[in-house]
């Protein structure tokens, strides 16, 4: 009798369970590890939505793309505008609409699909201990010594080594292939990823890395530690976004609105500053964690549409390649 | 024979899911695209540099590796098979976490350039050609002097017992004992560390310098992760398999030659090498092995110890995971390999190296994902991958010796009328035993160390440690990082070990 309550019971609970609505969301590597933001996104958002939220990490784009009209996602958590024109001429994505008059960002923005949480700029990172008198712009990089060593990102493989590629293409134009050939000297080596990079710069491998400029909140807030800062140049840092979308074909649309619209509020807002290291993007700057807020922020913040970044992509990456295989 | 029929449909079988595996992901890339894909601008230099480099790091792996085994093989002194075993560990290693000890020895802050900074000497440069060689020698070394240790340890004792009686001085007991064996293990050790070096991607980017140390990988990462145009992923794969396919087909070529006959397995002693002279060259030679593999791996343990303490339940869990998926996989590899330790088989087995596991994972998920979600197959498909890519190393360890008891003791069994089952039991398998620990040490080293197709389907519950590592990094949680990667290159030098000790347990070599 026991034995059959129990069998009940285990059934009426997997049932209950199965009940309870489920929101998917694709969401980068980073996002779901205990140390990322994901965990705090699944807690906050599952406490005023009464659903399961389940995170499935890995490639956002490239697995959207494979998997098509048969998706499971409901929403994309971390896409970021240099590929968003190939999202968006997928057709899987709905309008968010998501109020955007909260938004804090440094640029306008305007976008019906994609709707952006937090923000930063690339920006070479390096330790004031080690390099007091750092270049203070992009042309004085290109002229410092050669001894001066530096660690980027292969734009072929990183969000970020694209970016960087892109910001050069943004400031020189016709000349980017040049100021690669400049800065090439300079350059230690080149990794496949930011953590390598990054890594290198941790051990003194390198002087400066290219990173972004929301860095040093980390190592402010984290570690105590105030002597790694990122240069903002005269010449303008190239900004980077990342953006959550809604998945049209969804069985969960509600909730993936619900999703959407927590995205922008002042309790999401809060978290993600230190959840993801990066600026958020619809909250006013006296309002940002301590730390944030001793950060020099550019005064000028380079931009790329998806249609332009989109269109510049595979001349900058050939830049790229050029200057430095001389 | 009663056990040949048998023989070769069990290796048909093997070969046959090995071949579908590996075209079949290929095939399925390539329906998906609907085509070949084009060549970029970049992808010829790729190729040249991928080809070069992986020519340059072969020859000196087994190059170096001739005169470090030999050294081996005939010195006997305490902690020799320890050491025997902890040379093997960088080749088991994931690549940021040897990539980084290599740093901390050889980079700009390393011991090497502090040193001669404090000496006020002018330090030197590890990012360049040179210093992806020197990376793919540290990797591959230990497996080139493992497999030509493992022929050296095959000449039976009888052979160099005959050639100290007839009194052969040293040079004429190389040409005829040696060289033999040499020209049987060696082409067949290059090819498989050409094959390994040729998929090399983010060793090769980071100490390369630039895009200058491009290799065709990193176009396969490009095309599948970044522009997502999967006919130009397929066809930059399948160039890399006639590549290795090409070396595969060499290899096989040069590495004719019978084997030794049989002997009675007693112990090898060697009657040259007993000059002063010998034994300060054979003591130079393990020494400088020693330092160069060990070195780089006492800088993790040293930057690990830290971020130990610091772990969380999710780097055990991957552990777990890890040490799982190794298990699986080591067992996999080896009902897979022992049916094909033949010629043939080697050149089947090959295939699963040549591949692009980032191709085979793209491949893999298109076909099963009319049926289930992938993501929850991540752990039995990385368990089938890591047992694919293994089945070379596995097969190179096994084949010559595998053959050399077939070719001697063949004709015995059959006078004897042995049964498949007893010819396995009394004869194959204890003669096998050492090659099979090594294999199996091997195998579930590098399943352990892997970064492959796990990183194509991560799930939050099941991560690896490996993916735990970058995770980590992701975060900047670089101390931690640190501590799990000393945790992995315990695990799995830990594997090695156990499975190598037990594959030699008994046997005084």
């Amino acid at each position: 009798m026991k034995a059959i309550s129990f069998a009940a019971g285990c059934l009426f609970a997997s049932t209950a369970l199965a009940q309870e609505p489920v929101l998917t969301v694709y969401a980068g590597d980073y996002v779901v590890s205990e140390w990322g933001p994901g965990p705090k996104i699944e807690e906050m958002f599952e406490a005023r939505c009464g659903c399961d939220l389940q995170f499935k990490p890995g490639d956002l784009l490239p697995r959207l793309l494979l998997e098509g009209e048969r998706t499971e996602a409901d929403v994309v958590f971390g896409l970021n505008t240099d590929v968003t024109k190939r999202a968006r001429e997928s057709g899987l994505f709905a309008p968010h609409g998501v109020d955007l008059s909260p938004l804090t960002l440094p640029i306008d923005w305007t976008d019906d699909t994609f709707l952006p949480y937090n923000y930063g700029e690339t920006a070479f990172v390096y330790d004031s201990s080690r390099l007091p008198e750092p270049p203070t712009s992009f042309d004085a990089l290109l002229d410092a010594p050669d001894d001066l060593k530096i660690v980027i990102q292969d734009p072929r493989s990183s969000i970020s080594g694209l970016a960087m590629a892109l910001w050069v293409q943004s400031i020189y134009g016709d000349g980017a292939e040049d100021a690669w050939r400049k800065l090439a000297p300079k350059i230690l080596t080149v990794t496949k990823g930011w953590s390598e990079s990054y890594g290198l710069f941790t051990d003194g491998e390198a002087d400066m890395v290219l990173s972004y400029t929301t860095s040093p909140a980390y190592h402010i807030i984290a570690e105590d530690d105030h002597s790694k800062k990122a240069l903002i140049f005269p010449e303008g840092n190239y900004f980077m976004v990342e953006l959550a979308a809604k998945v049209a074909i969804s069985d969960q649309p509600e909730l993936a609105q619900e999703f959407m619209e927590f995205l922008l509020t002042p309790e999401f807002q809060q978290m993600i500053a230190t959840g993801n290291w990066s600026f958020p993007a619809a909250l006013p700057h006296d309002e940002w964690p301590e730390g944030f807020k001793e950060l020099e922020l550019p005064s000028k913040v380079l931009f790329y549409s998806e249609d332009e970044a989109a269109a510049l992509r595979d001349e900058a990456i050939e830049a790229w390649r050029r200057g430095l295989s001389q | 024979m009663a056990s040949r029929p048998l023989a070769i449909s069990a290796a048909l079988i093997a070969a046959g899911l090995v071949l579908a595996l590996v075209l079949g992901p290929v095939a399925a890339v390539l329906a998906r695209a609907g085509g070949w894909g084009t060549l970029g601008p970049g992808d010829w230099q790729a190729l040249r540099f991928t080809l070069w480099q992986s020519l340059l790091s072969a020859a000196f792996s087994v190059a170096l590796a001739i005169p470090v085994a030999r050294a081996l093989a005939r010195r006997r002194f305490p902690g020799r098979g320890l050491l025997i075993s902890l040379l093997g560990a960088p080749f088991i290693l994931p690549t940021i976490v040897a990539v980084l000890g290599l740093i901390a020895v050889f980079g700009q802050n390393g011991l090497i350039n502090v040193t001669l900074r404090a000496l006020g000497l002018k330090g030197f440069s590890i990012y360049g050609l040179h210093g992806v060689v020197l990376a793919h020698v540290f990797f591959n070394l230990p497996l080139a002097t493992r497999l030509l240790l493992q022929g050296w340890l095959a000449i039976p004792a009888e052979r160099f017992r005959l050639a100290a009686s007839l009194g052969l001085s040293p040079r004429a007991m190389f040409r005829t004992l040696e060289l033999p064996m040499l020209l049987r293990i060696a082409p067949g050790a290059f090819a498989v560390i050409f094959v390994i070096c040729l998929s090399s991607f983010a060793v090769a980017l980071t100490l390369g310098g630039g895009p200058r140390a491009t290799t065709v990988e990193l176009a396969i990462y490009q095309a599948v992760r970044f522009d997502f145009d999967l006919g130009r992923a397929a066809l930059l794969s399948v160039i890399q398999l006639g590549l290795a396919l090409a070396a595969g087909l060499v290899a096989l070529r040069l590495g004719t030659g019978g084997g030794f006959g049989a002997g009675l397995d007693r112990m090898v002693t060697r009657w040259d090498g007993r000059t002063g002279l010998s034994r300060v060259m054979d003591a130079a030679w393990i020494a400088l092995a020693a330092l160069f593999l060990l070195t780089p791996l006492g800088m993790v343990v040293a930057r690990g110890l830290p971020g130990l303490a610091q772990l969380g339940t999710g780097s055990w869990a991957a552990a777990w995971n890890s040490l799982t998926v190794a298990l699986a996989s080591t067992l996999l590899c080896l009902a897979w390999a022992l049916p094909l330790s033949t010629r043939w088989g080697e050149w089947v087995g090959l295939v699963g190296l040549a591949v692009s596991p980032l191709v085979l994972g793209t491949g893999l998920f298109l076909i099963v994902r009319p049926f289930v979600n992938p993501l929850s197959l991540a752990l039995p498909v990385t368990t089938l991958v890591n047992a694919l890519v293994a089945l070379p190393f596995a097969l190179r360890i096994l084949r010559p010796e595998a053959e050399a008891v077939r070719a001697d003791y063949a004709r015995l069994a059959q006078a004897l009328g042995l049964t498949p089952l007893a010819w396995i039991r009394l004869v194959l398998l204890p003669r096998l035993r050492r090659p099979l620990g090594f294999a199996a040490g091997l195998t579930a080293a590098l399943s352990i160390g892997d970064l492959g197709v796990i990183a194509l389907f991560p799930d939050p519950e099941r991560a690896t440690l490996p993916l735990q590592v970058y995770r980590l990094m992701g975060s900047y949680q670089m101390e931690p990082a640190a501590g799990a990667a000393l945790l992995l290159l315990i695990f799995s030098f830990g594997a090695f070990w156990l499975c190598d000790r037990g594959g030699r347990a008994n046997a005084d070599a």
